[in-house]
Parts: C-alpha cells; sequence; structure tokens
C-alpha cells in the first residue's frame, strides 16, 4: 500500500467536496421548492394542473437521471432559439445543467414522499383546527406542516441519500465534483483503484455524516413517541423505521 | 432527413438497433436481478445470523452498497475486474491489458448494489412471517431444514414481492450507468445515435420514451404477480 499516494489523492479529492455539496445542496432545495408546487397542484389545483403534476412525476421517476441530465446538456443547446434566449448563458454551463437535472428529478420523488406526508395527517386534527378557528396559513403552520414533516422524514432521509450518490453524475457532463476530480486524477496518474476507493470513501462519511443529522433531527422532532425514563423493568428504545425508496 | 426516418426502421433509420438495444437493458438488468439475488440472499442470511462477525460484514455490505454512488461501483467493478482479469493473463504469459466483458462487469456491479437492497427486503419479509407457525411447524417435529423449505422460504418469496418490484425498478434506471462501460445498452445507443445525427434532443427523448415503456410494463407486471399471489394465499394467512 502506497500510503503517500493515497494521502495525496485523499487531499486533492477533499478540495472537490464543496463542488458536490453545492451540486448536492442547490439541488435538494430547488427541488424541495418545486415539489412543493406540484403537490399543491396535485392536491388543491383543477384536474389539468393535477394531471400535469401526475404526468411529471410519472417521467421523472420512470426515466434514469442520467437521460435526463444528457437531454438538458446536450438536448437543449441544439435548439437556436434557446441559444439566443435569456436562459442560454445558465443552460451553456454544465454546473447549473446537471443543478437543474438533478433538482427536477428529485422534485419529482419529492413529491410523492410529501404527498404521502400529507395523507398521515389525521382529518380528525384538521377539523379540530377549523372548529377553534383556525384556517389557512396558521393551520398550515401549526398542524398540517408538522405532522406532514414528522411523518416524511424517514423517507426523506433515503432521497437525501441518493441525492448525495447522484451528484456523481454530474461527472458525465464535466463537472470537477469528487468523482470527476478522481477521473482527472486518473488520467494523470494512471492508478484507477487507489483513486475511486478514496472517493468512494468520501463519499460514504459525507452520507454516513447525513444519516446521523437526520436522525438527531428526527429525535428532536418525536419527542412524544418516546418512552417516559421509567422507574423499574427494562426501557424499549424506538428504532427508526427502514424504508425503501423506488 | 426527417425524423421519423431518423427513429424508423429504414436504412438510415436507428428504431432497430434502439429496440436491440432496450432488450439489452432488459438482460443485463435481469442479469443483475439473479446475481443480486445471490448477494442479497446470503447478505439477508448474515444479517440475521447469530454469530457477530456475520452480522458485522452484512452490515458493512449494505451500508458500504448503499452509500457509495453507483457510477463508482460501476467504475470499481469494471477496472477491478479488468485488473484482475489482466493479471490472471499474465500467469498465462499474455502481456497487456485484458477488460473484463462489460456485460458481466455492468450486471456484476448493477448486481452488488441490488443485493444490498435485496438483503433488506429478505430481512424485513422474515421478520413478516408470523412466529406461531414456526413453533407450530416444530411442535410437529418438522427439522430445520423442512422447516425452512415448506415454512420460510415459501413466505419470504411471498412478502418480499412488493419490495424486489421496487429493486427491479432501481436497477432498471441504474443500467443506465453501465453505458460507461461501453455496453451497447438502450442509453448508450440513444448517446451513440444523438453524437452521430448530431440531434441529441431527439434521441435522447426517444431514449427516455423507451424507458418509461420497460419501467411500465415491468411495474404492471410486477403489480399483476402481487394479486395473483395475494389469491392463492387469501385463505392462508388473512393477510392480504
Amino acid at each position: 500500500m502506497d500510503f503517500e499516494f493515497l494521502a495525496s489523492t485523499f487531499v486533492t479529492l477533499v478540495k472537490a467536496v464543496p463542488t458536490t455539496l453545492e451540486l448536492f445542496g442547490a439541488s435538494v432545495v430547488l427541488g424541495a421548492l418545486l415539489a412543493i408546487v406540484l403537490v399543491v397542484m396535485r392536491t388543491v389545483g383543477g384536474p389539468i394542473l393535477s394531471a400535469f403534476s401526475r404526468v411529471y412525476v410519472f417521467i421523472f421517476r420512470g426515466s434514469p437521471l442520467l437521460i435526463q441530465m444528457f437531454l438538458i446538456y446536450y438536448g437543449l443547446g441544439q435548439f437556436a432559439v434557446i441559444r439566443d434566449s435569456f436562459a442560454w448563458p445558465v443552460l451553456r454551463e454544465p454546473y447549473w445543467c446537471a443543478v437543474l437535472a438533478l433538482a427536477f428529478c428529485t422534485a419529482g420523488y419529492q413529491a410523492e414522499i410529501i404527498r404521502g406526508g400529507l395523507q398521515a395527517v389525521p382529518p380528525r386534527e384538521i377539523e379540530a383546527a377549523r372548529s377553534v378557528g383556525m384556517s389557512g396559513f396558521l393551520l398550515v403552520r401549526r398542524i398540517i406542516a408538522p405532522i406532514t414533516l414528522r411523518a416524511m422524514l424517514p423517507a426523506y432521509s433515503t432521497e437525501i441519500i441518493l441525492m448525495v450518490k447522484s451528484t456523481a453524475l454530474a461527472s458525465l457532463v464535466t463537472v470537477w465534483e469528487v468523482t470527476g476530480t478522481a477521473q482527472r486524477l486518473i488520467s494523470q496518474t494512471y492508478r484507477t483503484m487507489e483513486v475511486f476507493l478514496v472517493a468512494t470513501l468520501i463519499y460514504l462519511v459525507i452520507n454516513f455524516i447525513i444519516v446521523r443529522l437526520i436522525a438527531l433531527l428526527e429525535h428532536r422532532l418525536s419527542p412524544h413517541l418516546r418512552e417516559r425514563p421509567r422507574i423499574s423493568g427494562e426501557g424499549r428504545t424506538v428504532t427508526s423505521l427502514e424504508t425503501s425508496h423506488d | 432527413m426527417s425524423w421519423i426516418d431518423l427513429i424508423g426502421f429504414g436504412p438510415n433509420g436507428r428504431g432497430g438497433l434502439l429496440l436491440w438495444a432496450t432488450l439489452m437493458t432488459l438482460s443485463v438488468t435481469a442479469a443483475s436481478l439473479v446475481i443480486g439475488a445471490v448477494f442479497g440472499a446470503a447478505v439477508a442470511a448474515a444479517k440475521l445470523s447469530s454469530s457477530r462477525p456475520a452480522r458485522i460484514i452484512g452490515d458493512a455490505y449494505t451500508t458500504i452498497l448503499r452509500g457509495a454512488p453507483e457510477l463508482l461501483v460501476i467504475y470499481l467493478v469494471y477496472f477491478g475486474g479488468s485488473q484482475a482479469v489482466s493479471a490472471i493473463g499474465r500467469l498465462f504469459q499474455y502481456e497487456g491489458f485484458l477488460g473484463l466483458p462489460s456485460f458481466l462487469a455492468g450486471a456484476l456491479a448493477v448486481g452488488m448494489i441490488s443485493g444490498a437492497y435485496q438483503a433488506e427486503v429478505y430481512r424485513g419479509a422474515f421478520h413478516a412471517i408470523a412466529k406461531g407457525e414456526i413453533e407450530a411447524a416444530r411442535s410437529i417435529g418438522m427439522g430445520r431444514a423442512l422447516r425452512f423449505r415448506r415454512i420460510i422460504v415459501p413466505q419470504i418469496l411471498r412478502f418480499s414481492l412488493p419490495g424486489l418490484g421496487n429493486v427491479w425498478q432501481l436497477s432498471l434506471k441504474d443500467s443506465a450507468l453501465i453505458s460507461v462501460t461501453g455496453l451497447a445498452e438502450l442509453m448508450r445507443t440513444s448517446q451513440l445515435a444523438a453524437g452521430s445525427t448530431r440531434q441529441y434532443f431527439l434521441f435522447f427523448i426517444v431514449g427516455g420514451i423507451l424507458y418509461l415503456v420497460l419501467t411500465t410494463i415491468s411495474g404492471q407486471l410486477f403489480a399483476a404477480a402481487e394479486r395473483r399471489v395475494a389469491v392463492s394465499f387469501s385463505h392462508g394467512l388473512g393477510r392480504s
């Protein structure tokens, strides 16, 4: 084992971590905003908006992210209308194409997660809030949002991890995040396995930290689900639910 | 040339190639599902076993393969496999680089990822088996192997069907990443057709639609299978 090479590889790749985290942060936030719009369209929009939301989710969840990214990066630049439009300075940049593709894709998944969370809000709670005169934004902020958030958190954490992993695809449209930098390093050193292994390790560490942070958030948000400390007998710990995600 | 000609089956059309590539995507995904079933069963057994080292290995497997980017797993298997094959080649006096076949490398990589998810599916299914059934089987003197074959396996297969449907859809989309190893599956073929005709938008849309067709049809097949299995079990457990 050439530890000197591994260490220098690690240092080079760690410098690309901010780009990976930026791609991740920007696309998750943009995706979340878009997802909220999609959910509103689906639940309170008319038949046309609701159908649009359904079709959107179907398309972006049913096809691979890579083809969506290539469609935006290579496909849109083909049209003169787009090359002459105000959006071109953004769509010309591989970085923004990657962010857009990641955000559009995760919006489809997040919309379904948020919708699932909304369905967990018991109608009685809303009726009770209405009966004491709560309505509109206050109802959303005090009753609907907290219950939805708590119910969707396990599935949401899975989606977040998937997004960290998905940022690696940006390397295929020439963005120098961790995977892209690893490939550039390999083209200089020809030491494929070592470099890719170090890159994998970096992703695992990022994901580990994110999983811990979300578990902490989940713990903070659910004090009422925890068992009260008992004076005698052994307490049962509440484990977080495993969720699967297609 | 109109776009109909480009994606059609005429002399300059890519329709035939795209259909062939769709079959390639299906077969590489099917191969990865089978490979994943082997890995998944072994890892689930390790995670459920009473031996601590086995549990640690099982947990490490699922944590790593679910936490590492799919693209990196494919690169690692492809280049690692090629290095291993080249090393074997040197043993037989062959100097130079030998590549692992991209179908094999791709199916193995996606299969290993699929195995990590399948392990969780099988583990969940095992826990869903009513403990009373195992006790009942034991009480009438059924041995370990017979219990496994008659009580545990059939129910694991049944309970894991919905989860396996999810894993299949996931692998179908992951298989697009195998295009980086040069396998002429749907993603790679769309990319080549797009590049050589300069019709990027058209071919990526057509490729995307073909993926949607695959995910939709297979989703319906899994749903039908679930309904079928539910019928045959409906009066057994009363769970469906």
